[in-house]
């Protein structure tokens, strides 16, 4: 062990379920570390694992379908395996968790106020005049104004973005150590998204919570993560800071990710490039690296290595990725990629302008 | 509430009028004759005639249905039988005897027997169907869910004649039921309608495990119910708080449908167990050509219907407070 203990420290999870088809191994020997105040992003495709791995944190599942090993420590206690009462003394409470979707994820029998106050009298003792005080100051923190009104409503009469921040508001009302935010903007419109993170954020800067924020939008971890995990089938495919991995990425399936977002400042006519194919079956993964099937790189590494062995992260800390390419190799390549779509970019803007400028006359 | 009251009463008031309507005419329609019915086996054409007018059925139907409307919400003047008061349903065909006194004489078997009997069918049915529904897929479940396929494929006449001939009859465990009046003494009103409730619970029953399980299972997976356990509530109270709530809407819907059918009689079960209740009286009515009575069964269990979808929908509202009512 470390002789400094992380906050939470994920070792070797593995997470998988029992289905009719087979053991879908959702997610296969993933470790990571989050200290607090700090923010860490866990990116991926649909399916690859990252809402599984945060559910078994906060011991979710239900264990008769799950098989879940390897170790989850929150300050050195272990969560994995512990009993229901300590698991629900910790949810909630230390650890709290944003999904999605506000308005499935609110219950639509209970008032906001009521919802937010039952977290804080459950976890703290507090009485219900206490709870609804310290509702109605919840919903102030996270901005929604008229909150002594509002805390009576319930969350089919709050907008997208105002419902989102209930969530928030009943996440954080027993200031938690930890905050799992699970796609916490995706189904949000974009100006909303902003506000929602610029919240986090600020919410972080006062109380030192630690965030694990889940997305598939690179754009959401460039805002706010500072590190970043890249996961692929169940694993952990690059690991780094937020500068790292999107200023020098690593792994092929990392520059699929990032050339697969428009930017601003990119012609329209760019194509964007898609990861070809489609997330590997994860009852029968392919042998070998996981992601070879879609990587246009499978030769460059020896003409079997990438097929028939699966390569793995460095264990130790810092950026590291999961492939066998040298670090020259993936250099040269993403500097070749890079340029090639740089020159694509400036020779269509050009076409573009004319263009535009033919339609304004 | 009061605008919803309002325009839902209109409405139950309309549908009612209309009901009744049809009942009467649909009656001139059957082929019987109530005035040869009344008049007896030997009958000459003056004492036919005289007990048409004695029924009033010599005058135009249209004005006979419309002296009966006018009867319910003003009374009326019989000759012979003096002034009826409203709501006046009129004198049966068969005994003279007021309709109105009648109905409010079988009414409270009727009452009893779907109090008791639903009851029992909803805390059976409902709590079998929470329990299936945590024990999904494991033999909880199976029993359950056997155990409700059989009971949904039973009716009422088969068991309840078994049950009457072995429970009764032949092992003599409980005694032929009867009914004995709640106010008079509650537990011999209990006792001599257990064996009635228990058969025509049995059936409803099978239908509430059935739907409360599916719906169970349907709120168990829903997002908030998954944000309730990730807020550190206990098992319990996500059960009764959260996932108990949703089935509440649906719940109350058959619930109430069932009770109204009930009120209207349980003519089934009533004819089985020898009780005398309103399901009777409305086929005995039907036999008998006795219009009075026929319409006030008809409206009777019309009315009841109406009234408990008000109720439901109202209830709604109390549930959800997604729902506004209109």
């Amino acid at each position: 062990m470390t002789p400094i203990t992380p906050f939470l420290s994920v070792q070797d999870l593995h997470v998988s379920f029992q289905t009719e088809d087979g053991i879908v191994k959702a997610v296969d020997g993933l470790s990571f570390d989050v200290e607090k105040g700090t923010t860490l992003g866990i990116v991926g495709e649909s399916g690859s694992g990252k809402s599984v791995t945060n559910l078994a944190i906060l011991g979710l599942h239900d264990p008769e379908r799950t098989d879940i090993g390897g170790q989850v420590r929150l300050e050195g206690q272990e969560l994995l395996g512990a009993d229901r009462t300590t698991m629900e003394r910790l949810r909630g409470n230390r650890i709290a968790m944003i999904f999605q979707d506000p308005l499935t994820a609110l219950s639509p029998f209970h008032t906001v106020g009521r919802q937010i106050g039952e977290v804080y009298r459950k976890h703290k003792g507090a009485s219900k005049r206490e709870a609804r005080e310290r509702a109605i100051e919840m919903l102030e923190r996270v901005g929604i104004p008229n909150a002594k009104v509002r805390v009576d409503e319930y969350p089919h009469m709050f907008s997208g973005g105002m419902r989102q921040r209930v969530m928030i508001a009943m996440a954080l009302v027993c200031d938690p150590d930890l905050l799992i935010a699970d796609e916490p903007t995706t189904a949000l419109d974009v100006t909303v998204q902003a506000q929602i993170l610029d919240l986090l954020k600020d919410l972080q800067q006062q109380t030192g919570t630690a965030i694990i924020l889940i997305t598939h939008d690179l754009g959401v971890v460039a805002q706010t993560a500072h590190n970043v995990l890249v996961m692929y089938a169940g694993r952990a495919v690059e690991r780094g800071t937020m500068r790292e991995v999107l200023g020098s990425p690593r792994h092929p399936y990392t520059w699929g990710l990032l050339s697969s977002v428009p930017r601003l400042g990119t012609s329209v006519d760019v194509p964007l490039r898609p990861v070809r194919g489609t997330p590997p079956s994860l009852i029968n993964p392919p042998p070998g690296c996981p992601f070879h099937p879609r990587c246009d790189y499978p030769e460059l590494a020896g003409p079997e290595l990438c097929r028939t062995q699966r390569p793995e992260i460095s264990p130790d800390a810092g950026h590291g990725d999961a492939c066998y390419l040298t670090l020259r190799q993936k250099t040269d390549l993403r500097t070749v990629a890079h340029a090639a779509q740089t020159t694509q970019t400036t020779q269509t803007a050009q076409t573009a302008q004319t263009t535009h400028i033919k339609d304004r006359a | 509430m009061l605008r919803f009251l309002t325009r839902r009463t209109v409405a139950a008031a309309v549908t009612l009028v209309i009901i009744a309507a049809v009942t009467f005419f649909l009656f001139f329609a059957m082929p019987s004759d109530p005035a040869r019915l009344a008049c007896g086996k030997v009958c000459p054409p003056e004492t036919l005639a005289q007990a048409r007018h004695n029924l009033g059925l010599d005058q135009p139907i249209f004005v006979q249905f419309l002296e009966w409307l006018a009867g319910v919400f003003v009374g009326r003047d019989y000759e012979g039988l003096g002034h009826c008061s409203a709501p006046c349903l009129g004198y049966s065909f068969v005994n003279r005897a007021p309709v109105f006194n009648t109905i409010i004489d079988r009414l409270p078997v009727t009452i009893s027997l779907t109090i008791g009997s639903s009851v029992i069918y909803l805390i059976f049915g409902v709590g079998t169907g929470v329990i299936a529904a945590l024990n999904q897929g494991k033999a909880l479940d199976k029993i359950a869910s056997v155990a409700s396929l059989i009971g949904s494929s039973m009716q009422i006449y088969f068991v309840g004649t078994l049950a009457m001939y072995f429970l009764v009859f032949q092992w003599q465990l409980i005694e032929r039921p009867r009914y004995v009046p709640f106010t008079e003494n509650p537990l011999e009103w209990a006792y001599g309608l257990l064996l009635p409730w228990l058969v025509l619970a049995m059936i409803s029953t099978a239908n509430y495990t059935r739907m409360t399980r599916s719906t169970m299972v349907e709120q168990l997976s829903e997002d908030y119910v998954r944000t309730a356990r990730a807020k550190g509530m206990s098992g319990r109270t996500v059960i009764t708080r959260f996932a108990l709530r949703g089935t509440l809407s649906p719940i109350a819907t058959i619930f109430g449908v069932d009770l109204a059918v009930l009120i209207g009689g349980a003519i089934i079960t009533e004819t089985t167990f020898s009780l005398q209740g309103v399901g009777r009286l409305s086929i005995q009515s039907v036999v008998n050509s006795d219009l009075p009575m026929l319409m006030a069964t008809v409206l009777l269990a019309a009315a009841a219907i109406v009234v408990f979808n008000i109720i439901v929908d109202a209830l709604y509202a109390v549930i959800d407070p997604r729902v506004r009512l209109s």
